[in-house]
């Protein structure tokens, strides 16, 4: 499918999301509460397919935290990006995609430890980096005086 | 012959018969400070818990406070064994966002080095795996013939191991006069060593009851698990980036994404050894025909990029490398992701080792090739 057949799918089928097209691929913007339906419904979708969950990371913006999917179709071969907000910076949280692509199970881990966001229904969450004195790095109001020298 | 045992049953709590072992984080075969927290019965294991981190260095925290050229320094930090692959992943990341089109010359010469690399890679591969399932003379071999390899990037870049030799825009120098002819007599060499390699281990009988049948990851898991690079493709999951999405010199040349069936340890082992052969075809079909041209394009002092998100992919010796940068319009980035072929790999382990004998495990261990600080980043 191409970017722009794909862009047409997904925005006939989920009318209140945001579909445009990214500087290279299409992005999809989801609400929290619907994520993990649309997740399962892009995954099971014969003519979608999206099996291989690339890469999983966030991202911290001022009053919100961004989850960020790079999925892919090894059936089709082709490429989108899903983004999802959290409500809030301070209690974030996220459903876990981790019973539909097992690899974000550890990725959620990852970001959990890094950027704080709890995952629901997650099988194992816990911290792989760092241990429990240390905040979440990768937030940008995180300040480390012994560490970090600010210039 | 290795044997599978059916009867594991994993529950949450230690059970009378069970005791935990860990494996690292100075062990030999973890190849890095990598801890394995095991639960055995007897030798039989019933579960591996990965635990990473102890040389975890906040790398994407650092790339917040620095430009666009000093990152390309710190991702041969990362998975030290393709340094080059990383370097231009950033590059061509950068290069896309600003529209840059880089001169052909530089094109041949990046992919030739990331099949030099390639090999290199597969090289301390050969040996540490062979070191790891009790064969100590293969260390020797694939030390003897990667240095090779590094002196050809000495004599061009002035470096080793960590390369550093791609900038955005193109390569830092020219290549060496003498770099087409030490990498001729190198490929030229190394097609009569690596027959060798198969009779020390490939064809060795021992060898092969330790890996045929080890540690079976299905297709369907490869995928599901985002198992990349040798270790993907030896399950059926094609993932070669340099077919599916080319980038470089890639598109002008002719050569196989090496597959296998199996899944097993033995397969993930001839997929690597297939891939040395196709490695040193690719930089035949390229070495003769490096066009002149610049070996860079000019850029900015101050390389800013425009505001919004870019991801770029590149078929590292491990697998999927990508660089994911969000940009706000200044000089340093917003926020750098690199998705490290090793940590989705690693954590396969776990599914695929249930079942076997520690010994196994140290076998699926050596055949998934981890580099310990491309997983901790």
């Amino acid at each position: 499918m191409t970017n722009e057949q794909l862009i047409e799918q997904l925005t006939s089928a989920n009318p209140d999301a945001v579909v445009k097209q990214g500087s290279q691929y299409p992005e999809i913007t989801v609400a929290h509460d619907k994520l993990h339906a649309f997740m399962q419904n892009i995954k099971s979708d014969s003519s979608l397919a999206f099996d291989y969950l690339v890469c999983e990371t966030g991202v911290d913006y001022p009053t919100f935290i961004q989850v960020v999917y790079h999925l892919e179709s090894t059936a089709h071969r082709h490429f989108m990006v899903v983004k999802a907000n959290t409500e809030n910076r301070e209690t974030a949280t996220l459903d876990t995609v981790a019973d539909i692509w097992p690899t974000a199970e550890f990725h959620e881990c990852e970001i959990y430890d890094l950027l704080g966001i709890r995952f629901n229904n997650h099988p194992n969450l816990r911290r792989y980096f760092l241990d429990d004195t240390w905040g979440h790095p990768l937030r940008k109001d995180f300040h480390d005086d012994i560490h970090v020298v600010e210039r | 012959m290795a044997e599978f045992s059916e009867k594991y049953i994993v529950t949450d709590e230690i059970k009378a018969d069970e005791y935990l072992v860990n494996i690292g984080p100075q062990h030999p075969s973890t190849h890095g400070v990598l801890r394995l927290l095991t639960r055995l019965e007897g030798e039989i294991v019933h579960n591996v818990e990965p635990h990473i981190g102890y040389i975890h260095s906040g790398i994407e925290k650092m790339t917040e406070a620095l430009s666009y050229p000093q990152i390309v320094h710190l991702t041969d930090r990362m998975d030290y064994l393709s340094a080059h692959m990383n370097n231009e992943a950033v590059c061509l990341c950068v290069e896309n966002a600003l529209q840059v089109e880089v001169p052909e010359r530089v094109k041949y010469i990046r992919t030739i080095f990331d099949e030099l690399q390639r090999l290199a890679s597969h090289q301390l591969w050969w040996c540490a795996s062979g070191m790891d399932l009790g064969a100590l003379t293969a260390f020797f071999y694939g030390l003897r013939d990667r240095e090779d390899i590094l002196d050809i990037f000495e004599e061009t870049c002035g470096a080793r191991l960590t390369l550093n030799y791609s900038v955005p825009g193109g390569v830092m120098f020219d290549i060496h006069p003498n770099f087409q002819k030490s990498v001729k007599a190198f490929i030229t060499k190394f097609r009569k060593k690596l027959p060798e390699y198969d009779k020390l281990l490939t064809d060795n009988i021992i060898f092969q009851n330790r890996t045929k049948g080890v540690g079976v990851l299905s297709k369907e898991d490869a995928i599901a698990f985002g198992v990349t690079g040798p270790t993907g493709r030896a399950s059926g999951f094609s993932c070669d980036v340099r077919k599916h999405h080319p980038y470089s010199a890639y598109p002008y040349i002719k050569f196989d994404e090496k597959m296998g069936t199996d899944g097993d340890s033995f397969m993930r082992w001839k997929v690597r050894m297939d891939e040395m052969w196709e490695s040193m075809n690719i930089i035949e079909q390229l070495i003769d025909n490096i066009p002149e041209g610049d070996f860079a394009v000019k850029m900015k002092g101050v390389i800013k990029l425009p505001e919004g998100e870019f991801y770029q992919r590149v078929e590292s010796a491990r697998g999927e490398f990508g660089v994911y940068i969000v940009s706000d319009g200044k000089k340093n980035p917003y926020r750098v992701k690199f998705r490290s072929p090793g940590f989705s790999n690693l954590f396969t382990i776990n599914h695929i080792a249930k079942g076997w004998k520690i010994a196994d495990l140290v076998a699926i261990m050596a055949t998934f090739d981890l580099v310990i600080p491309d997983i901790d980043r």
